[in-house]
């Protein structure tokens, strides 16, 4: 009889449920009981990755703290499309002051506690990539720093989307926005500009840094709760689509975010101390251009007079991510199957866990 | 209530924003028809099954195959598995094992002796089934669940036909054919064996039976005109493997040569291989991929040492010796003889060029046609006589137990309607799941368990069962390996990644685990594509 592991669980732990999973192994959004902290009604566009990426985090970071926590929010399409006054979408104590200074709010509230003596009461920050990378970076870097003890989420859909889908630091080279035209010899946004957040976060060498994307459910629960369990100034660094000024389906939110990941160009890696403890392998590699097509804000790439040689640039930067990050271990890809015996469900998150 | 300073209105939830209106396209869950389940000849709601085995619910994936097919642990050794050829798995890695799952549910039934109880209605109808193959069984079984009583007669000793005098021991156990068989019979059908029916309409009357059920098969083997020298062994393969079965082992020689290209024809050269023949040789006139066989019997024939004689027949047979012509394809893929000639050494020569159907018990009786040597039935499976339904080999159709079961399951549908008075309607069949529908993703990698093998120094010379089967670690890995095309397996992933939290879990026993909540769902359609059995479907809003 061929030896067969027993830990197969036809989903494994990519789907969110999975009833053949033990309900622990199960995420917490499988749960008919999570918090919801952003609840219905809200004003999001048709699939936001925002929306969801902030349901799967701070639900996360709900379960870890048992429900004891507060948000501070940057203003930003997560700020507008949740409260428009008097309403609010927010199941949990949260703050909104300015665009730029979430951090320090933040971090206030955290000294604030600290004074009350409530050490189990914990702090999250918010806020889209414009009021992380951009307009919050010099309150995020104190934050850092100072290491304060809070977590801070970037949601980064990689423009300014609430104003009408304006370039930030953290927009792609080549990429459309109201900012960035597709025209002249070098279209869309330049290369060689903007930054990428984690890794100056990293630079602070304060105790946790981690990127993730909506595509992997499981990773953002691990990450966040990971992160709860630890004190000081920690970064998660999520991507999330925005169908509007990415230019794709709304159904295709997750789908999309999935494929940045497996071309590379978006490495999912953990860090401490300053120091990338792991990565995330892709699963089923695909070019950077499966992940460009679907986008309208890369359309000046293809068709007549479409621009091969920016595709072929986007590639080499994909390549030299998933060489950096180790994003394709010995040059295989991720085999499910292979760590069934030794971990929980279906040998994910093998290595460093 | 007083208010903080500039603060005029109470908080409010967003819960009274109803985004729902903004939708123009709705997500609903839906049942479509997997491949297998499209597939099955015996109708087997494959994934449901499945289904149910991959949280070890044995006995009720058992009980759903039972549902529509009485012969699991038969079918998980015999049947040619269309399903597999069909499963949507195949554009992953390899086909679900779904033969050998349901091989090993039907062992667990035997040895653990799950049974089906006898009606708990009675109809007071009488039926009367001629003939104790699969496609008899099979309609005696869903008749005597339909509360009627059911009486079979079959001309041979033991009941089984081609099951037992067509298919050989290594592939088709004995113990395993009659205990579920038993099951059947100890339902409350009654078996009258070495009883032949001789007319039908004489036994319908006298045995007051309302209707009758002819599932005779095609057990006489086809002739072809061989000239032949005095003394030369010439038998039908038939006649052969039903010897088999009777006692008296068939002298067939040392070298021994088949003509034919079916799957009886290789059951029939593995059987000399095992009688101590040392050179079985197929001789068929076409080529290997224009061979009837199925391909895991060629397969397994070769690895015996059957040897293949291709595009070749048999002009003239003397004792010891045949002469052979060879063909050649023409451009319409007939074999056309060449006129050049070669001798193979032979002790014996075996037809296996098909079978015929005995259709005696059917003269003179009205409305009755034949076609081809078959009965033609209706869509109903009834004979142009009201009353006498046909199915199985005697039937036009391909001549497989599993094509025998689904008929036996249809005839005996429309039969319990007739004798009511009524019409049976085939529920309206869903949509068939293409691989495109759904999300492959959420998929772990798993390779395809593989059923043990006997050596083949041990298939050359006994008639052990040749394909083992799967021990309960490897049958649930086997299960767990359906992607559970079309239909919600709850795994729950609607429910996470809809970013509007509109997706509500609903009690079990509702006919989904889950709803979508219109008043927020603004038809994004993330569950639909997320979905990874494509159970969800988008379809337009109407305004």
């Amino acid at each position: 009889m061929p030896f067969q592991p027993v830990k197969f669980y036809q989903t494994g732990s990519f789907v969110a449920g999975n009833r053949l999973l033990d309900p622990e192994e199960r995420t917490v959004q499988a749960d008919a009981g999570r918090s919801n902290t952003l609840t219905s009604g809200h004003r999001a566009c048709q699939g936001c990755g925002e929306a969801l990426g902030a349901r799967y985090a701070l639900d996360a970071a709900m379960r870890a703290t048992q429900n004891r926590l507060i948000a501070a929010n940057a203003t930003g399409c997560l700020e507008v499309f949740s409260t428009p006054y008097p309403e609010t979408s927010w199941q949990l104590p949260w703050m909104h002051s300015l665009f730029g200074n979430a951090p320090a709010v933040a971090t206030g509230i955290a000294a604030a506690l600290r004074v009350k003596g409530r050490a189990d009461v914990r702090v999250v920050g918010q806020a889209g990539d414009g009021g992380t990378v951009d307009i919050g970076l010099g309150c995020l870097s104190g934050m850092f720093e100072r290491n304060d003890d809070v977590l801070f989420i970037c949601y980064d859909n990689e423009a300014y989307m609430n104003t009408g889908v304006q370039r930030s630091g953290a927009t792609p080279p080549a990429a459309r926005t109201a900012t960035t035209a597709a025209v002249g010899s070098e279209p869309g946004n330049v290369f060689g500009t903007g930054k990428f957040l984690p890794l100056i976060a990293m630079a602070h060498e304060i105790p946790y840094v981690a990127t993730a994307t909506i595509a992997d459910l499981h990773d953002i629960e691990y990450k966040v709760e990971r992160a709860m369990s630890m004190h000081g100034a920690r970064y998660l660094h999520l991507l999330v689509t925005c169908p509007l000024g990415w230019g794709c389906e709304s159904s295709q939110s997750i789908e999309v975010a999935r494929l940045a990941t497996q071309c590379g160009l978006f490495p999912v890696f953990e860090a401490e101390h300053g120091s990338v403890i792991a990565s995330t392998k892709i699963r089923r590699r695909v070019s950077v251009e499966e992940y460009l097509r679907p986008q309208k804000r890369f359309a000046h790439l293809f068709g007549p007079g479409g621009r091969p040689d920016v595709i072929a640039h986007l590639q080499r930067i994909a390549d030299q991510r998933i060489a950096r990050f180790g994003l394709i271990e010995g040059g295989h890809l991720d085999n499910d199957g292979a760590h069934a015996e030794t971990n929980g469900a279906d040998g994910r998150h093998a290595g460093a866990r | 209530m007083e208010k903080p300073f500039a603060i005029t209105l109470d908080v409010g939830s967003s819960l009274a924003n109803k985004t729902g209106s903004w939708r123009t396209e709705r997500a609903e869950y839906v049942h479509r028809i997997p491949p297998c389940a499209d597939a099955c000849p015996a109708g087997e709601n494959v994934q449901q099954w499945l289904y149910r085995a991959e949280d070890g619910g044995y006995e009720a994936a058992w009980r759903t195959i039972m549902e529509e097919n009485p012969l699991p642990a038969v079918m998980g050794r015999v049947c040619y598995h269309p399903c597999e050829t069909a499963c949507n798995r195949t554009h992953l890695d390899a086909a679900v094992g779904i033969n050998s799952v349901e091989r090993f549910l039907g062992d667990a039934a035997i040895e653990l002796g799950w049974t089906v109880p006898e009606p708990a209605h009675h109809s007071g109808k009488r039926v009367l089934v001629v003939g104790a193959g699969p496609s008899g069984l099979s309609a005696a079984y869903h008749l005597r669940r339909a509360g009627h009583e059911v009486t079979i007669r079959d001309a041979g000793p033991v009941a089984g036909g081609m099951m037992r005098f067509g298919i050989p021991q290594y592939r088709l156990p004995r113990d395993v054919l009659d205990a579920d068989v038993r099951r059947i019979v100890d339902m409350g059908v009654e078996l009258e064996l070495n009883h032949h029916v001789g007319n039908v309409l004489e036994e319908k009357s006298s045995g007051g039976f309302d209707a009758v059920f002819l599932a005779v098969g095609a057990g006489i083997g086809r002739r072809a005109y061989i000239p032949a020298g005095d003394s030369a062994r010439i038998l039908d393969a038939v006649s052969v493997l039903h010897s088999m079965e009777t006692g008296e082992r068939p002298l067939l020689g040392r070298r021994v040569a088949v003509y034919g290209g079916g799957n009886t024809a290789m059951d029939v050269a593995r059987t000399a291989k095992r009688l101590g023949a040392t050179d079985a040789v197929v001789v068929y006139r076409r080529t290997r991929d224009r061979m009837p066989a199925h391909d895991v019997e060629v397969e397994e024939a070769l690895e015996e040492g059957v040897l293949m004689k291709w595009l070749s027949t048999v002009k003239h047979a003397d004792p010891g010796t045949l002469l052979l012509e060879r063909m050649e394809l023409d451009s319409t893929g007939f074999p056309q003889p060449t006129g050049e000639f070669e001798e193979l050494e032979a002790d014996s020569l075996i037809l296996a060029l098909g079978q015929e159907a005995d259709l005696a018990l059917l003269d003179g009786v009205p409305g009755i046609a034949v076609e081809d040597g078959v009965v033609r039935v209706d869509a109903t499976m009834m004979t142009g006589h009201p009353g006498i339904f046909a199915g199985g080999d005697m039937v036009p159709a391909e001549r497989t137990v599993t094509v025998g079961v689904g008929h036996g399951k249809k005839a005996a549908r429309h039969i319990d309607a007739w004798l009511r008075g009524a019409t049976y309607e085939r529920p309206p069949r869903h949509q068939l799941v293409t691989f495109d529908m759904l999300n492959p993703w959420y998929y772990a990698d798993a390779p395809a368990s593989v059923r043990p093998q006997l050596d083949v120094a041990r298939r050359r010379s006994t008639f052990d069962e040749v394909v083992g089967g799967l021990d309960s670690r490897t049958a649930l890995f086997e299960a767990r390996r359906c992607l559970s095309c079309g239909n919600c397996f709850a795994c729950d992933n609607c429910y996470g990644v809809c970013p509007d939290n509109a997706v509500r879990k609903v009690q079990p026993g509702e006919p989904y685990g889950y709803a979508i909540d219109l008043d927020f769902c603004k038809g994004c359609g993330m569950c639909a594509a997320e979905c990874p059995a494509g159970a969800i479907e988008m379809l337009p809003e109407t305004v």
